[in-house]
């Protein structure tokens, strides 16, 4: 049974979120010396729509379309042994070959890096990128695997009865950033 | 090749993977039906790659338990062990010790001290799956049974319709041929039906059994009367080698009567599209005209069946015996 939550409180509301993309769009454009290479990669689910923003905010920025790819990560997940049912399968599409690119890995939240760790292992299977980096906009803590990542939106100390929740209006209907902790049993 | 990548999110399946065996298409419903082909989506892709091969069924065996001779079904099963990094082990009844008289539950309970995962299993008698899922911790594929089902075949026919058709509901399928020998059709009428096709079944009167009457599905004896409207058109393979006595006059006889040609094709829609299981015989029961032309499909289907069965292998992976049958 997974344990009741409740809210306990907001730390992002929309508007920061759109300054925190804004943000993490400019250094990722300067970080690489222009938009040339890049290829925005989400991780689904929510990692789509943040990876569609910050190609939205380049957009206005340097008036440039940066493409938007889709990774679904659940063939290389290390737990499907001890998970069941299996989860379902999502969609992966690039639109055009990773080969010699600057992946950008976007994620809503960097937790343990387990993700981000099959992430790495589906791109590899689909070509050899010349670079792959990794924006999040929460970084929460609590690392088990040695990943960091060079654009994050806001870093939030958590406990682990904690959980960091984010929703985005394309997927959620609302948009903002909570902790949410379980309820003492 | 049609894409169609809005149809499934449109109906997207949420029901989860509880079964432990594959055995038919009868006791499945119509969401656990689309959540194999919802899945199977997801796997199509994985033959575009450069790398062919996903890790995610690394360090689980899988034992391809052949009984029958097949070579469309096994290699099919086999590279889609291969590409989800299962480890396939065959076994054929020639060379194995059946044909020295042991039984097939004694096979069983051997290759079950080797501690597969999975067992496909292909037999020539009908049930024989459902007793080795009965004995069996492993979870089991049937890969067909006789004359019974043949489950993993009707899932990669309704995979390639829906790609060309969007969705199964409402479409006229007609399915023609030796009726009484396929297996290939008694799971397709129990699919077809579960998600609201209208199924008709065209065969000379010898090769069709009375079972069909009550099946829900129309009978005719006409291919033409068959074809009449028809969106999709399903082929059967006269299977010679199961008839006992040779039940028309020639095989020549048969193609004037029931083979499909490109002027019969003219009564179906004008989007029909033609499938064949096969493996099929030209000039039999399709002329070589249709089964290269446009309307074919039949090699999709053969491509379709390594993503239905990735699918299937990894849905059926997700559930452990011990607790999994009533999790």
């Amino acid at each position: 049974m997974p344990p009741t939550l409740h809210p306990k409180k907001t730390i992002l509301e929309p508007k920061q979120i759109r300054r925190v993309v804004r943000r993490i769009a400019g250094e990722i454009v300067e970080h690489n010396g222009g938009t040339a290479g890049l290829l925005l990669v989400g991780i689904r689910t929510r990692g789509v729509p943040f990876a569609q923003r910050i190609a939205a905010e380049i957009e206005t920025m340097e008036g440039v379309e940066v493409p938007v790819g889709t990774l679904d990560i659940t063939l290389y997940r290390d737990d499907l042994s001890t998970i069941a049912p299996q989860p379902v399968v999502g969609e992966t599409r690039f639109g055009e070959p990773i080969d010699d690119r600057v992946i950008v890995l976007c994620d809503d939240v960097l937790y343990t890096g387990r993700t981000i760790r099959a992430a790495l292992d589906a791109l590899i299977d689909y070509g050899r990128p010349r670079a792959v980096r990794l924006a999040v906009l929460v970084d929460r803590g609590h690392r088990e695997l040695p990943i960091q990542a060079e654009f994050v939106g806001k870093v939030v100390p958590t406990s682990a009865r904690e959980h960091v929740e984010v929703r985005l209006e394309e997927i959620d209907g609302v948009t903002d950033v909570r902790i949410l902790e379980e309820e003492e049993a | 090749m049609a894409e169609a990548p809005e149809s499934r999110s449109t109906a997207r399946s949420t029901v989860p993977w509880t079964r432990k065996d594959l055995l038919g298409i009868e006791e499945l419903s119509a969401d656990e039906i689309r959540l194999i082909l919802d899945t199977a989506e997801s796997f199509r892709e994985v033959a575009e790659r450069p790398i062919k091969k996903v890790p995610t069924l690394r360090g689980k065996t899988v034992v391809n338990l052949f009984f029958e001779s097949s070579t469309r079904t096994r290699s099919s099963f086999e590279i889609a062990e291969k590409r989800l990094s299962a480890d396939g082990l065959n076994f054929s009844a020639s060379t194995s010790s059946l044909s020295k008289g042991e039984s097939l539950v004694d096979t069983a309970l051997n290759l079950q001290a080797m501690a597969p995962d999975l067992i496909v299993i292909r037999h020539a008698y009908p049930g024989a799956p459902h007793l080795l899922a009965r004995r069996l911790k492993a979870g089991v594929i049937n890969a067909g049974d006789g004359a019974h089902e043949h489950p993993t075949q009707a899932l990669l026919d309704a995979f390639t319709i829906r790609q060309h058709k969007q969705q199964i509901q409402g479409l006229k399928v007609s399915i023609v041929g030796d009726i009484e020998h396929s297996r290939v059709v008694r799971s397709n009428i129990h699919l077809l039906g579960k998600l609201g096709a209208e199924v008709t079944v065209a065969a000379p009167r010898t090769l069709m059994p009375v079972e069909m009457e009550s099946m829900g599905v129309k009978v005719v004896h006409s291919l033409d009367e068959a074809i009449e409207g028809a969106d999709v058109i399903m082929m059967l393979r006269i299977q010679l080698e199961r008839q006992g006595k040779m039940r028309f006059p020639s095989t020549r006889e048969y193609f004037n009567l029931f083979g499909l040609t490109t002027e019969r094709m003219a009564r179906a829609k004008d989007d029909a599209i033609v499938m064949h299981p096969g493996p099929m015989n030209r000039g039999v029961e399709i002329a070589s005209e249709v089964a290269d032309g446009p309307t074919s499909v039949i090699l999709e289907q053969v491509a379709n069946g390594v993503a239905v069965r990735m699918a299937v292998l990894y849905l059926l992976s997700g559930v452990r015996s011990e607790d999994g049958r009533d999790a």
